[in-house]
């Protein structure tokens, strides 16, 4: 149990480390008035100092619970997705070895930071690992796949930055359309973290019994103000709020109510910061973008890819066939989880053919790299929760 | 078709855009450009110069890129609709009837349009399984189309390029030096430190290192169509055995698709993990409830003997005791035997008593096996009780009979004959869970006592010849895909001019930036011209120029 919380605490001291250093490699990047002083100054050497401390640490957090579960901790969200962050911030660390570009982590950590977030929102206690976990080909299948996306993960973080720099926000235009979508995409997890810690910490609990859809009696509590009642719903705690609306079986109302409550927050949120700041969202990161040189964030993106894709290759294709094989009899049974894994290695493999012909370099590749990433979050997050899960609104 | 004869001298095959040997631009379009474009070398490919008959515009077709891209994304999308809802595996139906009610009734119209339309059954229509044969054969006309052609004209590459070649490369320098001979020699000290191959040849010079990484594409490309290959002999009979065996706590049975073999159910165990023992994850256990530790069968193997007789059980060899788990299959003879499922608590026997009604008074007790049931039970007295019918799996009464929906037990039911010495010819009676029945009013009846249940375990059977054809194919996959993205293909040329004047110019297939690192180097050490990047500006204009790091 002292390890336990041990562990905690190293990844607590993780999460604001990566913030410091956030705010000084910004400091690096607009500090810097000449081009020597971008790649040479004492705000960088402190910014990257303290990524590789908060790093260690954040090593230190995954020994530590390794040690106190007894298995390597990749076995459920929040132990993946904060594993997937130390991983972006390791293979960001490589390739800023590689281009010593600040600006690079000015967007990699934050990145980083987002999703140690969003991993909290997921139970965190240690769970022990059912019989199909219990294997050696867990700890080298995951390790090797949240690898290969963390480094793909990175070529998207180039990619960003390539385009805040090269796309004209004075202007309307659909590219502007679409950079200030993803930006909008990332407030929306901003959101959702913000609406859960809220009613977290207010200790919110509504419970509810509902007939869910193989005609059982089940319960469920909801953490967030039910918006949506589940099938047939009756309240336990009747102090609390009334569903609004009542729900199919087909549909996890409690998931519903999760989304609607963290679309709604992020909306207010962006809404807020529009009308504070009087322009696209975007345009407030784009000056940090600025100093960087596009063509090396070109070359990033696409050397990240071929850095990443192999190990992505090892370890979600090859070694998760294997495991497939010893686990479930077979190496192959197009599971939505499997299918996204060759939808992502296909795609890829799709950036990798393109940048032989011309004209797919620079803006459309970093657009690919970003689009990407996407492809990876969606794999990990709505395959898990939505598809694999209960289909709530498929 | 004629051979395109180069100034220098050398016959190149039609269709060649840069010569071969020297590098001299062959057609005006390369001799105008002002870099010329040195993928696949400028070399002559079949698809790049026959373009007439029928045969020449299919390989044309897949052995564009372009096309390549095109079939990957269609099968990325396909793949992706597939997910949207479940496939027909996942759907706890058999019937098309029943697989077509769930769709919509889960998922109303969209559902019935997703069957109707067949994405329901996605990875075995006939429209994917054409598409990754189209895959299959990009890959391979793709492939042969560059890598003997590239292969050629890097075998033929000469040291000595002629000016012309040199100039149109990215990077390029030329200007003159203190002492361009010691330069010279200063470049190949420093190139061989760099682990570059050198070689010279009338003041020439050509350093190159990674070359086997051109490879890598055409490498991995081999282990991809190994791999699908593999994929296709599977469908073949012969190669594959996937079979399901239930078996109850005690039984043998004959494993399906292993002729000769016999598999023995001892016990199915399941554990589940305890607050007491498992300390650490006390939390979690409250939080979910029962958390599975453990699935597991002991088994123990057995086979017909050699030259015995198959399917006497009593001459069975004992092979081994096996547990098999979830990650820990069976194994013997190819045979792999999964964990897979399992059934708790099905009724094994159930134990009677014939007994008087008015007087209370117990002839005995008697115990009916459900799956292997006796006829006769001789109890106290002379008493008898016969089993005259049995339905294992009673589902009411259908045209005045009694029907079962299975031989499985789940809900036995009896008609007895109870014979004892004060009524000879027997008394009939009606034995269901929690009801009896009697056409007549009876004396005896039989009492329900006790039951005994066990556990089932469901197997999987499988044999798969083609794993290590698909393993080698994945290893021959990794080990190319990785040449091609870890090593690089660098070459720089430095020839002398007239005085002290000396050109240097150099290409790799990627990563510019480690390139130019390594001729820092050599320009450092070996006082070379300042060499151009005409490149590096395609991004960025002058006006926002940033870190050139």
């Amino acid at each position: 149990m002292q390890l336990a919380s041990l562990s905690g605490n190293l990844l607590y001291f993780s999460f604001v480390a990566y913030l410091v250093a956030t705010l000084f490699f910004g400091g690096a990047v607009k500090g810097a008035k000449t081009q020597e002083s971008y790649k040479n100054n004492r705000w960088r050497k402190i910014a990257i100092s303290i990524t590789i401390i908060g790093f260690i640490t954040h090593l230190g957090y995954f020994i530590t619970r390794w040690i106190a579960s007894a298995h390597a901790p990749v076995s459920n969200m929040f132990e993946f997705i904060t594993a997937f962050a130390m991983m972006v911030v390791g293979a960001f660390i490589l390739l800023f070895f590689l281009y010593r570009t600040p600006s690079l982590g000015l967007f990699a950590l934050p990145l980083a930071v987002v999703m140690i977030g969003y991993a909290s929102m997921f139970p965190r206690e240690l769970t022990p690992l059912i019989p199909a976990l219990q294997t050696h080909w867990l700890t080298i299948h995951v390790i090797t796949a949240a690898m290969g996306e963390a480094i793909l993960a990175i070529s998207a973080v180039a990619g960003l930055v390539f385009l805040l720099k090269n796309i004209d926000l004075t202007k309307r235009s659909k590219q502007r359309f679409w950079l200030e979508s993803v930006m909008f995409t990332l407030i929306l997890v901003v959101g959702f973290i913000l609406s859960s810690s809220t009613f977290a910490i207010m200790g919110y609990e509504a419970k509810f019994t509902y007939i869910n859809k193989n005609e059982q009696t089940a319960q469920i509590v909801y953490n967030y103000p039910p918006l949506f009642g589940m099938n047939e719903y009756e309240s336990l705690t009747p102090d609390k709020m009334t569903p609004l609306a009542e729900m199919p079986p087909i549909v996890n109302a409690k998931t519903l109510t999760t989304f609607v409550w963290s679309v709604a927050t992020g909306i207010v949120l962006y809404l807020l910061l529009r009308l504070i700041l009087r322009r696209p969202i975007a345009a407030l990161f784009q000056p940090f973008a600025k100093k960087a040189n596009s063509e090396v964030m070109d070359e990033i993106g696409y050397r990240s890819v071929l850095i990443g894709f192999p190990v992505f290759t090892l370890g979600a294709l090859v070694f998760a066939m294997i495991w497939a094989h010893e686990a479930w009899s077979r190496f192959w049974g197009w599971d939505p989880k499997e299918v996204w894994a060759l939808i992502t290695w296909l795609f890829y493999a799709a950036y990798l053919h393109l940048r032989l012909s011309r004209g797919w370099e620079g803006e459309k590749s970093a657009w690919l790299a970003v689009i990407g990433f996407i492809i990876i979050m969606f794999n990990l997050i709505a395959v898990n929760l939505i598809i694999a899960g209960l289909h709530s609104y498929a | 078709m004629s051979k395109i004869k180069c100034q220098c001298g050398h016959e190149n095959p039609f269709g060649t855009v840069l010569c071969e040997q020297c590098g001299r631009p062959q057609t005006d379009e390369a001799r105008e450009s002002k870099l010329i474009d040195m993928r696949y070398e400028g070399s002559a490919r079949r698809s790049q110069t026959y373009k007439r008959s029928i045969v020449d515009k299919i390989w044309n077709f897949f052995s564009s890129v372009k096309v390549g891209i095109n079939i990957i994304i269609a099968v990325l999308v396909t793949s992706a609709i597939g997910t949207i809802f479940p496939q027909k595996l996942f759907v706890p139906a058999t019937t098309e009837a029943d697989i077509f009610a769930y769709y919509e009734k889960h998922y109303g119209f969209a559902g019935t349009l997703y069957y109707k339309l067949g994405f329901y059954d996605m990875y075995n229509s006939w429209w994917f399984i054409i598409l990754i044969g189209m895959l299959g054969t990009s890959i391979i006309i793709a492939s042969v189309d560059r890598v003997i052609p590239l292969y050629k004209s890097l075998k033929k590459q000469r040291t000595k390029r002629h000016t012309s070649f040199l100039k149109k490369q990215r990077i390029y320098a030329e200007g003159v030096v203190a002492d361009s001979n010691s330069s010279f020699d200063k470049a190949e000290e420093k190139l061989k430190e760099l682990r570059y191959n050198v070689k010279i040849e009338e003041g020439a010079l050509l350093a190159e290192k990674g070359r086997f990484s051109r490879w890598g594409p055409y490498v991995n490309h081999t282990g991809l169509i190994i791999f699908l290959f593999a994929v296709l002999l599977r469908t073949l009979p012969g190669f594959y055995v996937d079979e399901t065996v239930w078996l109850r706590e005690g039984e043998t049975r004959a494993i399906p698709g292993a002729p000769g073999y016999y598999l023995k159910n001892n016990d199915f165990i399941i554990e589940t993990y305890s607050k007491e023992e498992d300390a650490a994850f006390g939390q979690a256990i409250d939080r979910v409830g029962t958390i599975v530790k453990n699935f597991q069968s002991d088994v123990t193997l057995f086979k017909d003997p050699e030259g015995g007789l198959p399917g006497q059980s009593e001459q069975m060899e004992f092979v081994k005791d096996y547990s098999i788990t979830v990650n820990n299959p069976l194994n013997f003879d190819g045979f792999n035997v999964y964990q897979m499922d399992y059934r708790l608590n099905e009724l094994k026997s159930m134990t009677f008593q014939l007994m008087e009604k008015t007087t209370d008074k117990s002839f005995g007790e008697f115990t009916v096996d459900l799956l292997n049931p006796e006829r006769l039970y001789e109890l106290n007295e002379g008493a008898i009780v016969e089993l005259l019918e049995f339905y294992p799996d009673f589902d009411g009464v259908e045209d005045g009979e009694p029907v079962t929906k299975s031989p499985i037990p789940n809900n036995p039911a009896f008609i007895f004959n109870m014979v004892t010495t004060a009524k000879p010819e027997g008394e009939k009676s009606f034995v269901a869970i929690r009801q009896t029945l009697e056409t007549n009013v009876n004396d005896y009846e039989v009492k329900f006592v006790s039951a005994e249940t066990r556990d089932i375990t469901g197997l999987v059977v499988r044999k798969d010849k083609t794993l290590y054809l698909l393993l080698l194919g994945g290893i021959i996959f990794m080990i190319g895909v990785a040449q091609g993205s870890y090593w690089n293909h660098r070459r720089i040329w430095i020839q002398k001019g007239d005085g002290n004047e000396l050109v240097l110019a150099g290409h790799t297939n990627k990563n510019w930036f480690s390139l130019k690192k390594e001729l820092d180097k050599v320009k450092l050490y070996a006082d070379l011209p300042q060499y151009e990047d005409r490149q590096e500006t395609k991004f960025d204009d002058d006006g926002k120029k940033g870190d050139k790091s």
